[in-house]
């Protein structure tokens, strides 16, 4: 049986004067129906690009250069831009970090939900208001009929987030990318979010790629996780088993360096010395090597593939 | 309040933001009548804390709880509306600027975001320069660049970088570079003002152990703003959590997080996602925040709490000490009405 969606050997380059730089290299994973995935790193690691090119958004002078995307068995890939729009936003739908910039100030909720409902479908105004509105409910928005004459000023950022939730579930798509869906947001606003993805996740039985940095976050929702750095998944499994047992050095020094997980208060965290190498200088071999502790002269020679570490997990490391 | 020991005590301070604007901007119609109408942001209303020497004391609250206000009313960056800040004995919040001169040497500060506290047509050194320059117009050249080299040792900056401009530095470099500067003129008190928010996890890790080197190896007090409460269970000794202006508990990190008193507190902590645990039961909070320009009567939290009654609307709790030394401004928890 084929998988919802199957990223394979993805690699995506953009176009500068001086040359193409490899933001993402070779990256590869599965997601099924109902699924939730993580893809973490730190700025700059390719998680969003990555989210960004499975729906064909990477624009110019980025391109996709190597690899394939299947979503539910079809090549969505090789896809024209008219073809790709059936899906993007459709069946697959994004929120993205900053649910100011994400909605347009001069519409009401309602006309941009009514919008997007009418994009995608043959459909009249009032058919699509009661869409709206059922979906504003389900996202827990209180007076939601109010909500859609309302501008997205006169809401908090909370409740935008919730508005561009409700709008991507729409259409009633298969899957979700969130890219950092939550970093704009206050703790507690954080966490009355994610438990809302989780719950619709499970009741529509939806997929979700959640694309962020904090490993408490995706520690809480997701079943898989997908490591990235510089461009690579550098280890990828249960995201139980990665967050207790992790193989990649990276990974190791990641979960440790936040604060209260290994480290009791007031000692030195474990921290990894130096920074993510920029995508124009990455170090031969393995990119994490100048950072790792482990490292051996194999290292600095070849890059690793992604193996069977045990436990499930698959990890990008010679030495493990 | 006034303990041992106590470097910096902050005495019912408010301030408030008239955000009205011009004469025109004010006018409205009533009744049929034109009136004027201010519109001011309470930002900061009726806190008083103490800072004991040698001590982190962490401010933490969601955004707009006014958190960053006070910091920057303690270094008199915004003048009080009313309330008193004494540091070492002296009240600094009324002093001239000539008068404030020797109290900057010794309160310095670390803002959040590295790329906009840098001048950006300074170099290193420039940036490095200038504070001791001022300070100290005695100093030598040779003597300033001895100091430079120090301070920039101490905080893992290369030296041979020190002609080079911010642009040429990643964000953990130049929160160093921040805090570099905040060093060079060795100060006793150190309000830092999220400094590690803008980085990433390894880096923050990087920049927090710098911090608390800093502290030690210079018998530093902080007064440290942020909302990341991992990171202030890591780094604190007291802990002072904010709520639209007012405070709402005051304790020592390890009680504060192993016995949270104030319902908000108790919200705020079970919203901490944890790596490798499966989310406890999150305590709901009603509602969202109210906007600091029309506060609630009375407690400003009663809005959101489960625990909230006739008095919680009416009247304002006061900030009441328990037997294990924790500040908590509530009227449940006083009349042990909190479910723990």
């Amino acid at each position: 049986m084929s998988h919802l969606l199957e990223v394979q050997d993805l690699e995506v380059k953009f176009a500068l004067r001086f040359g193409d730089i490899t933001a993402i290299d070779g990256v590869s994973f599965v997601l099924d129906k109902g699924e939730k995935l993580g893809l973490v790193g730190e700025s700059g690691a390719g998680k969003s690009v990555t989210g960004f090119s499975i729906i064909n958004l990477i624009s110019k002078p980025g391109y996709i250069s190597k690899g394939k995307i299947f979503f539910k068995g079809n090549e969505i890939s090789s896809y024209s831009d008219e073809k790709m729009r059936k899906i993007r936003g459709n069946r697959i739908s994004m929120i993205f970090q900053d649910p100011m910039m994400t909605l347009n100030p001069v519409f009401t909720i309602g006309f941009q939900m009514v919008e997007t409902l009418q994009a995608h479908r043959k459909i009249s105004k009032a058919d699509a208001r009661d869409i709206a509105l059922e979906k504003l409910k389900k996202v827990h928005i209180p007076s939601p009929a109010q909500r859609l004459s309302q501008y997205p000023h006169e809401l908090s950022g909370g409740m935008r987030q919730r508005i561009i939730i409700a709008i991507s579930l729409l259409t009633e798509p298969a899957i979700i990318i969130a890219d950092e869906p939550t970093t704009a947001l206050d703790v507690t606003i954080q966490a009355e979010i994610m438990d809302l993805l989780q719950e619709l996740c499970e009741s529509d039985n939806m997929a979700l790629i959640l694309i962020t940095h904090d490993l408490g976050v995706v520690s809480q929702v997701t079943e898989k996780i997908a490591v990235m750095y510089a461009g690579k998944i550098i280890e990828y499994g249960s995201t139980d088993q990665v967050v207790k047992n992790p193989i990649h050095p990276y990974t190791e020094g990641l979960i440790k360096s936040i604060p209260g997980t290994v480290i009791k208060p007031g000692e030195d965290l474990v921290q990894i010395p130096g920074m993510m190498p920029t995508l124009t200088n990455i170090p031969p071999g393995c990119a994490f090597n100048p950072r790792c502790y482990l490292k051996e002269a194999i290292c600095t020679t070849k890059t690793p593939e992604l193996k069977d570490a045990g436990n499930g997990i698959l990890a990008a490391c010679h030495l493990k | 309040m006034n303990e041992e020991n106590t470097i910096l005590s902050i005495k019912n301070v408010v301030k408030h933001f008239d955000i009205s604007g011009g004469f025109l901007d004010q006018l409205r119609f009533k009744n049929g009548r034109i009136v004027l109408e201010k519109i001011t942001v309470k930002a900061v209303n009726d806190v008083s804390l103490f800072v004991k020497k040698g001590e982190t004391l962490s401010v933490v609250g969601e955004s707009g709880c006014g958190k960053s206000t006070l910091a920057r009313v303690v270094l008199g960056l915004y003048p009080p509306d009313s309330g008193e800040i004494h540091y070492g004995g002296t009240r600094i919040d009324n002093l001239s600027h000539e008068q404030m001169l020797p109290f900057r040497k010794k309160i310095q500060m670390i803002f959040q975001d590295p790329y906009a506290s840098l001048n950006p047509r300074k170099t290193v050194q420039q940036t490095l320069e200038e504070p001791l320059r001022f300070h100290h117009p005695e100093l030598s050249s040779n003597k300033i660049n001895d100091k430079i080299d120090q301070v920039m040792e101490q905080v893992g900056v290369d030296q041979a970088w020190i002609k080079r401009y911010p642009h040429e530095f990643s964000g953990g470099q130049r929160q160093r570079i921040s805090i570099a500067r905040g060093l060079i003129l060795d100060p006793e008190f150190i309000v830092a003002d999220e400094p590690v928010s803008a980085l990433d996890v390894s880096i923050q890790a990087q920049i927090l152990n710098l911090l608390m080197k800093a502290g030690r190896e210079r018998d530093l007090t902080y007064l440290f703003i942020t909302h990341d409460l991992s990171v202030v269970r890591h780094i604190s000794t007291r802990v002072a959590v904010m709520y639209l202006g007012t405070l709402c508990e005051l304790a020592k990190a390890e009680d504060l997080f192993a016995n949270p008193c104030h319902p908000y507190t108790k919200a705020l902590l079970s919203a901490i996602p944890v790596v490798g645990e499966k989310r406890a039961k999150q305590i709901k909070l009603k509602g969202e925040v109210p906007t600091p320009v029309n506060l609630p009567t009375g407690c400003v939290f009663h809005a959101r709490c489960v625990y909230a009654n006739e008095r919680c609307i009416n009247q304002v709790p006061a900030l009441l000490t328990q037997d294990n030394g924790t500040c908590v401004a509530c009227h449940a928890v006083e009349e042990n009405r909190v479910i723990s």
